[in-house]
C-alpha cells in the first residue's frame, strides 16, 4: 500500500475547500431549496396515484456542485425538473435563489428559466443547426441582437474547446463534443445555476472524465452552482461536494460527499457504493471465509482510512507495538470529492483479545475497522 | 402528330401546372398551420386544446375519406361561392385546395411529431414560448419531413387534377380521357402519360433533393 499517495492527496486544496464549506452554508442563502416537496402522478383512470417524490427537503448550497444519485425510477428526473418548472410539485415549495418557482405562472417562469442552464443525457441539440447556431439558440429566444450573439457565442465555443467546430452540424460531432456544445448552450444566457440531467450517462468513461472536468472548471471559474443527477457513482465521487441519495422518491441521505460515502449508513448508499474501493471482498477470500472463528483460523479485518487519518504507518505499528502479524490481502485507494478514502483487507493471526486490542489501537488513531470473517 | 394536338397538349400541361401550383400553394398555406396545430394541441402539449384537436381531426378524416370525385361535385355550391362559377380550370382549384389542406395537415402533423420531444424540453428549459418552440424548433427540425410531405402532396395533386375534367377543369388528365380514350387517339394518350411521368419524376427528384439538403441528421457519406 502506497501511503505516500494518500498523504499527498490529503493536502490537496480541494480537500480544504470541502472542509470549509459548512461555515459558509449557514450564512448564505442556498441556490436551491426544496421544502417538503411531493409530486404525485395520476397513474390511470381507476388506479391510485403514483408518488414520485415524497416530502423532499433538500438544499443545494450556492457555488457548490451538488449531486443527486439514485437508481433509475428513484425520482431524480422529476426532482431536477422541478427546479426549472418543467414539472410542478403537488405540494411544497421549490426555492431557486429565493423565488418559489412552483408558484410562478408560465410567463414569469420563462424569465427564471433563462437564468438556469440545463444539459441532457442525449444532448438535445437541434440537428438542423450548426454548433454555433445551437449555442446561439437561447440567446435568440431571449431576444438578443445578432452582434451580441456573435460576441457571446465565440468565447463560449472557446471555453468548451470547440472553436474549430462552429460550423459543424451535431451529426458531425462525437458524443463528447455534442455535450460540450450542450454545455456552451446552457451557459449562453449567463445562468447562475446549471442543471445536469445524466449528462455523462451516454458517454464512455474517458469522455465522461473530460466532461466532468469541464463542469468542475465552470463551477470554479464562473462560480456557477451545479446540480446534477446521475446513477453513476463515479460522477458524484469525482465532482460533487454535496450529495443526496434518493430512493423510492425519498432523500435517504444527504450531506458533504465524503462524509456520506465514507459513512455509508443507508443500505441504498451501500448498494450504490458497490463499486467503491474495497467494498467487495475478492472471490478467493469469500470462498474460504467463515463467519465464526475456528481453531487456528486467522481474523479478516477491514480497515478503513479516510483522508487525513491515513498518514501514519498504522499497520506496521500493529506489528511493532502489539506484536501482531499483519498480512495484506486486498486493498484500494479511491478519491472522493478530492479526498483519499481507502480500504485494506488484512488478515491477523491473533486471539480475540488481541484483535480487540488492535481495533482499539486503530480507532485511537482514527481508523475504523470491522471484522468481516475468519479463514483457516 | 398535328400542330393542333401539340398545342392542346401544351395548353393542358399549362392548366395542370396552374391548378397544381395554386391548389398546392393555398392548400399548404392552410394545411401546414393546421398540421402544426394537430401535432401540438393534444393533452399536455404546447397548445393544449384536446377537444378542438378532436373536432379538427374528425373533419380532416372525413375530408380525406371522401373520394375526390365525390368531393368535387359535393362542394359545387361552395365552389360557386368562392370562384363565382363551378366550371372551368380556376373553379377546379377550389375542390383541389379543399382536398389538399387535410392531406398536407396530416403529413405535416406526422413530420412534426417525429421531432425529438427532448428538443421541446430543451427549448422550454431555455425559456422559449410555445410560439418560439414552433418556429425555432419544430418547423426547423421538421423541414426535411415537411419537404417530403409537400412533394408527396404535389404528386398526389397531379393525380387529383386528372379528375377535374368532370367539371370542365381541363388539364392533362382531361385531355387523355377526351382525346386519348373517347376519340381513340392512342398517341395522345401516350404523350399525356409520358408528360405526366416526366412531371412527377421531376417534382419527386426536386423534392427529394430539397429534403436531403434540409436534413442535417447523420447519413452515410
Amino acid at each position: 500500500m502506497n501511503m505516500a499517495i494518500v498523504k499527498n492527496r490529503a493536502r490537496s486544496p480541494i480537500a480544504v475547500a470541502a472542509n470549509d464549506e459548512p461555515a459558509t452554508l449557514a450564512t448564505v442563502q442556498p441556490m436551491v431549496a426544496f421544502e417538503q416537496v411531493s409530486k404525485r402522478f395520476a397513474a390511470g383512470r381507476s388506479s391510485a396515484e403514483v408518488v414520485a417524490l415524497d416530502n423532499i427537503d433538500l438544499v443545494v448550497p450556492r457555488g457548490s456542485v451538488t449531486g443527486i444519485i439514485g437508481r433509475s425510477g428513484a425520482g431524480k428526473s422529476t426532482l431536477i425538473r422541478l427546479v426549472n418548472g418543467l414539472e410542478k410539485p403537488s405540494s411544497g415549495r421549490v426555492l431557486v435563489d429565493g423565488i418559489d418557482v412552483a408558484g410562478l405562472d408560465e410567463k414569469s417562469l420563462r424569465a427564471v428559466r433563462r437564468s438556469i442552464g440545463m444539459i441532457f443525457q442525449h444532448f438535445n441539440l437541434l440537428s438542423s443547426r450548426t454548433a454555433f447556431d445551437n449555442v446561439a439558440l437561447p440567446l435568440e429566444i431571449s431576444g438578443t441582437d445578432k452582434r451580441s450573439i456573435e460576441q457571446r457565442v465565440s468565447p463560449l465555443l472557446d471555453l468548451v474547446g470547440l472553436s474549430d467546430k462552429r460550423d459543424r452540424y451535431p451529426s458531425e460531432l462525437s458524443g463528447g463534443q455534442k455535450q460540450r456544445i450542450g454545455i456552451a448552450r446552457a451557459l449562453a444566457t449567463e445562468p447562475k445555476l446549471l442543471l445536469s440531467d445524466e449528462a455523462t450517462s451516454a458517454l464512455d468513461p474517458e469522455t465522461t472524465r473530460s466532461i466532468l472536468d469541464l463542469l468542475r472548471k465552470i463551477n470554479k471559474e464562473l462560480g456557477l452552482t451545479v446540480l446534477l443527477i446521475t446513477h453513476e457513482m463515479e460522477v458524484v465521487k469525482s465532482i460533487a461536494d454535496h450529495v443526496a441519495v434518493i430512493d423510492g422518491g425519498r432523500i435517504v441521505e444527504q450531506g458533504p460527499t465524503f462524509d456520506v460515502f465514507t459513512g455509508h449508513a443507508h443500505e441504498t448508499t451501500r448498494a450504490l457504493l458497490g463499486g467503491l474501493a474495497g467494498m467487495h471482498l475478492p472471490e478467493f477470500l469469500t470462498s474460504r471465509m467463515s463467519k465464526e472463528p475456528q481453531a487456528g483460523s486467522r481474523t479478516i479485518l477491514r480497515v478503513i482510512f479516510k483522508g487525513e487519518n491515513a498518514t501514519e504507518p498504522m499497520l506496521a505499528r500493529l506489528g511493532s507495538d502489539l506484536g501482531i502479524e499483519v498480512n495484506i490481502l486486498a486493498g484500494a485507494v479511491d478519491e472522493i470529492a478530492g479526498r483519499p478514502f481507502g480500504m485494506l483487507v488484512v488478515s491477523l493471526r491473533a486471539d480475540d483479545a488481541k484483535i480487540v486490542q488492535a481495533q482499539h489501537f486503530l480507532a485511537s488513531h482514527g481508523l475504523a475497522s470491522e471484522v468481516v470473517g475468519y479463514v483457516r | 402528330m398535328s400542330a393542333d394536338i401539340i398545342s392542346l397538349i401544351v395548353k393542358a400541361t399549362g392548366q395542370t401546372l396552374y391548378m397544381v401550383a395554386v391548389a398546392g400553394l393555398i392548400g399548404s398555406l392552410f394545411g401546414i398551420p393546421l398540421g402544426v396545430f394537430l401535432a401540438t394541441s393534444g393533452r399536455g402539449e404546447l397548445f393544449p386544446a384536446p377537444s378542438v384537436n378532436k373536432v379538427l381531426g374528425a373533419i380532416v378524416n372525413a375530408t380525406r375519406s371522401t373520394p375526390f370525385i365525390i368531393l368535387v361535385v359535393a362542394i359545387i355550391p361552395f365552389t360557386r361561392l368562392i370562384a363565382g362559377t363551378s366550371i372551368g380550370t380556376s373553379a377546379a382549384i377550389v375542390p383541389l385546395t379543399i382536398a389538399t389542406i387535410p392531406f398536407v395537415a396530416r403529413l405535416v402533423e406526422t413530420a412534426i411529431r417525429e421531432v425529438d420531444p427532448g428538443l421541446i424540453e430543451a427549448a422550454r428549459a431555455m425559456g422559449a414560448s410555445p410560439i418560439q418552440i414552433v418556429f425555432k424548433v419544430l418547423l426547423a427540425e421538421a423541414r426535411p419531413g415537411i419537404a417530403s410531405a409537400l412533394t408527396l402532396t404535389i404528386v398526389s395533386l397531379i393525380g387529383y387534377s386528372a379528375m377535374v375534367g368532370a367539371v370542365g377543369g381541363g388539364g392533362l388528365g382531361d385531355l387523355g380521357i377526351r382525346y386519348g380514350y373517347q376519340r381513340f387517339m392512342p398517341d395522345v394518350m401516350a404523350v399525356v402519360v409520358v408528360v405526366l411521368i416526366v412531371l412527377v419524376q421531376f417534382i419527386q427528384s426536386a423534392g427529394d433533393r430539397l429534403a436531403r439538403q434540409f436534413d442535417k441528421r447523420a447519413r452515410p457519406r
